[in-house]
């Protein structure tokens, strides 16, 4: 087992926003999750990855083995897990080179393994920036500032196969991007897969489904997992909406 | 080092900046255990004599001293900056010490003693061969004595002075005597007083006409001595045409009292000449609970004297428990052209008060400023700016950027800009910002691995990589390090 969630709940600003989630992966997996604006999907992305504005009140996380509740964030982080943030974040002034640099130098550090040389860096860099279709160019400007809203989707997916995490949870990486954009990101994802690793999708969109093929679907709203499938599920809630689960859920 | 060897250095630098951090605290502490000659504590005539005496000099100096020494007398300490300066005993403390073997320049590194060569190694000042590949001219201050000026044959054959200001005075009497004073009066300021009085050393340059300084000039000061001051004078010139960019570097040992400097650097820019000027300012600013640091106290002035001269100060603060410091350009000349590109930083309970006065004097002078500060821990922090444009200072242009940016909420940034305008044409821009280190970008740096300390060291290396880039490659980087450091304890 890779990921391990049980009976899941977290609060932000006093407001309960996760009410018991169970939610296994195991290594080779892709996971969907969807459901309407304002169920928690974000939020348990936020909550797997440590954010710090999210108060973890009940249940417990087993990542690999180990309580992942226990690990600070960039611990979590060094042993693997990778968030894709749905609004990736601009630091000035910091060039992509050197923020991926002591990123990749962490992971590899947490793995044992000796910093790359610029040389090997620079390579590994041109070699990634393939797979999402990156101008190599971007590797020297500053952490996601001025960048289009696909460039910045497309940095995630290659800051992921920089990283090479054992899970990687992608918040929405689909939302704001046209249908090439869609599609370069997609197969980036899609082309990451290994036996070994695991992806978590958050999506409102099946389109984005149609190029990373899930092993799974789950629906969450209102802060728990009502239901799930496989991906034929994600077809009829293109089609049908999330009306006939959610009227099941009305107490 | 090359500077292919630089580029690489670049690259792996962020692997430095975390060992460094790992590292830790102030570095440079360490005292060095050298045969060093004083003269007794406190100040009068005598002292300001003996000092004279000391260094053999002429009688014009002599007088030059006793004439800042009794006007010094009638000034008091200015108390107008945003700073809370502890009453300071002037004389209490030690105007003169000096190494004892070392004799001042004499060119033969033999002469040098030996423990004050493992200082400048530990400190990576190397004083021979590897300057000419580093292409690094360096004259080291240690305490009040110059102690050797590298690199000076190559120099000389361009024509190009650098070396101690007491051998200048000796040497180029001439010279020395026709700027010294010139920028910075002796009766300018206290500090600038005090400096004319009691200057025991510091560094001379003058670059002749047409003559593009092939290397870095540098000068290090260091503070060895207990209970002293160090009061070095810098006088650079720049005739017609010429170039050079200069180099100031300054570290003192861990101690639990507080040491006085108070330097005063003058620059004569002349027509069609350009000169950058950088420092990396770490002078020991203290404990984490405030005890100890440098009082940095200091008048650095350029003269843009010529038409279409340039003057570029560049500044990154990060040492001193107390700095007061305002590196400013007077533009004179037609067309001239100044600039001040300055990163201050301060941690635990470190003051500074620091800026520039751009004073348009001459027609279409252009003057540009960049100001980043950085506020941590208990530490207030003050940018302090004057634009000044003169009646005949017809279509003077201005601009002005002043950023301040808070790491976490005991600390405090201040602005105070001050503008002087004597012509309805002066176009003069003002920008500001008070920014925090953001939430989402330190977890952003953490979900990529890294902790929170070395995320915060990149996001201030980021917010002040404009005015880093201005420096030198070597100084930049050791910048860049020194910035992480600085903040070490800030956050978490």
């Amino acid at each position: 087992m890779l990921l391990e969630v049980k009976n899941l709940h977290a609060n932000v600003a006093g407001k309960e926003v996760l009410r018991g989630i169970d939610f296994v992966v195991r290594p080779g997996e892709v996971h969907a999750i969807m459901g309407p604006n304002g169920s928690g999907k974000s939020t348990f992305a936020s909550v797997l990855a440590g954010n710090p504005k999210f108060e973890v009140t009940e249940g417990s996380v087993s990542y690999d083995g180990v309580n992942l509740l226990d690990m600070s964030i960039e611990e979590r982080a060094r042993r693997g897990l990778f968030l894709g943030f749905q609004y990736p974040v601009e630091i000035p002034g910091v060039s992509m080179a050197s923020f991926m640099k002591a990123a990749v130098a962490e992971r590899r550090k947490a793995m044992g393994l000796e910093p790359l040389s610029s040389a090997e860096f620079l390579k590994l860099v041109r070699e990634k920036s393939k797979i999402v279709e990156l101008d190599g160019k971007l590797i020297s400007r500053s952490v996601n500032e001025g960048f289009s809203g696909g460039e910045k989707k497309k940095n995630e997916i290659f800051q992921m196969a920089m990283l090479e995490p054992r899970l990687a949870v992608l918040d929405e990486t689909d939302s704001g991007l046209d249908i090439d954009a869609l599609r370069i990101v997609a197969t980036g994802v899609q082309r990451l897969r290994t036996a070994d690793n695991a992806t978590v999708v958050i999506t409102h969109y099946q389109r984005l489904l149609d190029y990373i093929v899930p092993d799974f679907v789950h629906v969450l709203y209102k802060g728990r997992i009502i239901y799930s499938g496989d991906k034929t599920l994600a077809l009829k809630l293109e089609k049908e909406g999330y009306d006939w689960l959610i009227g099941s859920q009305q107490e | 080092m090359q500077i292919a060897d630089c580029v690489i250095f670049m690259e792996e630098n962020q692997n430095d900046i975390i060992s460094a951090l790992a590292e830790g605290d102030y570095k440079y502490g360490f005292t060095s255990d050298i045969d060093t000659e004083f003269i007794r504590k406190g100040l009068d005539e005598d002292i300001v004599r003996l000092i004279s005496a000391k260094k053999g000099e002429p009688e014009w100096l002599l007088e030059y001293r006793l004439k800042a020494f009794r006007h010094w007398q009638t000034l008091s300490i200015p108390d107008w900056a945003h700073l809370n300066i502890p009453p300071i005993d002037f004389q209490d403390i030690i105007y003169y010490a000096a190494p004892r073997k070392n004799t001042g320049g004499s060119g033969n590194p033999d002469d040098i003693d030996p423990e004050l060569k493992k200082t400048f190694d530990k400190l990576g000042i190397p004083l021979e061969e590897q300057l000419v590949l580093a292409g690094v001219a360096v004259d080291a201050v240690l305490d009040s004595s110059s102690v050797k000026t590298t690199f000076r044959e190559t120099l000389a054959e361009k024509g190009i002075i650098f070396c101690s200001i007491s051998e200048a005075v000796r040497e180029y009497p001439d010279l020395v005597r026709k700027y010294l004073g010139t920028v910075v009066s002796h009766t300018d300021n206290f500090y600038a007083a005090l400096n004319s009085a009691v200057f025991s050393d510091g560094s001379f340059c003058y670059i002749p006409k047409g003559v593009r300084c092939p290397v870095e000039l540098s000068t290090y000061f260091r503070i060895n001595a207990r209970g002293t001051g160090q009061f070095e004078r810098t006088l650079l010139v720049a005739d017609e045409g010429s170039y050079v960019s200069y180099l100031e570097g300054c570290t003192a040992p861990m101690r639990d009292e507080n040491q006085l400097h108070a330097a005063v650097v003058e620059i004569v820019v002349e027509a069609d000449a350009e000169v950058k000027y950088s420092t990396v300012q770490n002078w020991y600013p203290g404990d984490k609970e405030g005890r100890g640091g440098i009082y940095n106290f200091v008048t650095k002035r350029g003269l843009c004297r010529g038409d279409r001269s340039r003057l570029s100060w560049t500044q990154v603060e990060t040492g001193s428990a107390i700095t007061w410091k305002y590196p400013s350009c007077v533009l004179q000349g037609d067309d001239s052209v100044g600039e001040f590109y300055s990163v201050a930083m301060t941690n635990h309970y470190q003051q500074a008060d620091t800026g520039t006065k751009m004073i348009h004097l001459g027609r279409n002078t252009r003057s540009r400023i960049v100001s980043k500060g950085i506020s941590a821990g208990f530490s207030q922090n003050s940018y302090r700016g004057l634009v000044r444009v003169a009646p005949r200072a017809e279509g003077a242009r201005n601009f002005s950027q002043c950023d301040s940016l808070l790491i976490g909420d005991k600390c405090g940034a201040h602005t105070f800009p001050y503008m002087d305008i004597a012509r309805a044409d002066a176009v003069v821009e003002h920008e500001a910002t008070t920014s925090k280190i953001n939430e989402d970008q330190l977890f952003y740096c953490n979900q990529r691995g890294m902790s929170t300390e070395d995320a915060v060291g990149m996001i201030v290396n980021g917010y002040a990589r404009e005015v880093l880039a201005k420096l030198p490659m070597e100084f930049a980087v050791e910048a860049q390090k020194l910035l992480a450091i600085s903040l070490e304890g800030s956050v978490g």
